[in-house]
């Protein structure tokens, strides 16, 4: 799976994308942010407040209830301030 | 459905010239309106140095197109311009541009502010501000949610949801 970061999301992990292998219990979005934030001190800093991360899978916003099976590409990021 | 024209560039963008691109051989088009979003010298009464616009490539391009089909199929657009640069800008200069045509003008000021809005809250662009030597990143308003959200019950235009 591809995970992709961004903003201080992206500066606490301390990288902008890597691939992992996800165990088969990681099933939503929402499992996924708490199983990232084990992987260590920089994710745990970076999800330490999983209701303000925002989404995307494939390009397209989803919610921390979204499974994410098919998925080809996940994005982490803080809410947007573009505009 | 009127073709729409959607750039992402470190670039500024010159808004005559756009403008003039949007209408040029037409005669059905009766109203075109201009937003600019423009950089600001100051953040919460402190001077900046720059903003660094950070985005999300080909997701922000798709988020944009999907904001400007729902705005080609609430109002009757002959036309629609929407340019967001990314990169290191300085106060004064342009960030994005909306550009909404219509042969009448409600429907060309209704689009241009839900597209707005919309780039606000859901196309993935995040604003560092470089001030006084630190940088931090720009914290989401909650008033662009609720200016997005207005957006959203009733469906239909906006001088019919008020």
């Amino acid at each position: 799976m591809k995970l992709l970061y961004f903003a201080w999301v992206r500066e606490r992990v301390g990288k902008p994308q890597e691939d992992v292998e996800l165990p088969a219990s990681v099933a939503t979005v929402g499992d996924l942010m708490a199983w990232l934030a084990k992987r260590g001190d920089e994710y745990a800093h970076a999800f330490e407040n999983p209701k303000i991360i925002r989404a995307a899978i494939d390009r397209a916003h989803v919610r921390p209830e979204t499974a994410i099976a098919g998925a080809r590409e996940i994005a982490f990021f803080p809410p947007m301030t573009g505009g | 459905m009127a073709a729409a024209t959607i750039r992402l560039q470190r670039e500024p963008f010159d808004t005559a010239a756009e403008t003039a691109a949007l209408t040029s051989g037409r005669t059905d088009i009766g109203a075109v309106v201009a937003f600019t979003g423009i950089c600001r010298g100051s953040e919460d009464g402190a001077p900046i140095a720059a903003l660094t616009l950070e985005h999300y490539p080909g997701m922000a391009e798709a988020e944009i197109a999907r904001h400007v089909e729902e705005a080609q199929s609430r109002w009757a657009l002959l036309g629609v311009t929407v340019i967001h640069r990314y990169g290191r800008i300085e106060p004064g200069e342009p960030i994005v541009l909306v550009l909404t045509a219509s042969s009448h003008r409600q429907d060309a000021f209704a689009a241009a502010e839900f597209l707005m809005d919309f780039l606000k809250t859901r196309a993935p662009f995040w604003k560092q501000v470089d001030a006084a030597g630190a940088t931090t990143w720009v914290e989401a308003k909650q008033s662009d949610d609720s200016a997005a959200e207005r957006w959203q019950n009733p469906p239909g235009r906006r001088d019919a949801a008020e």
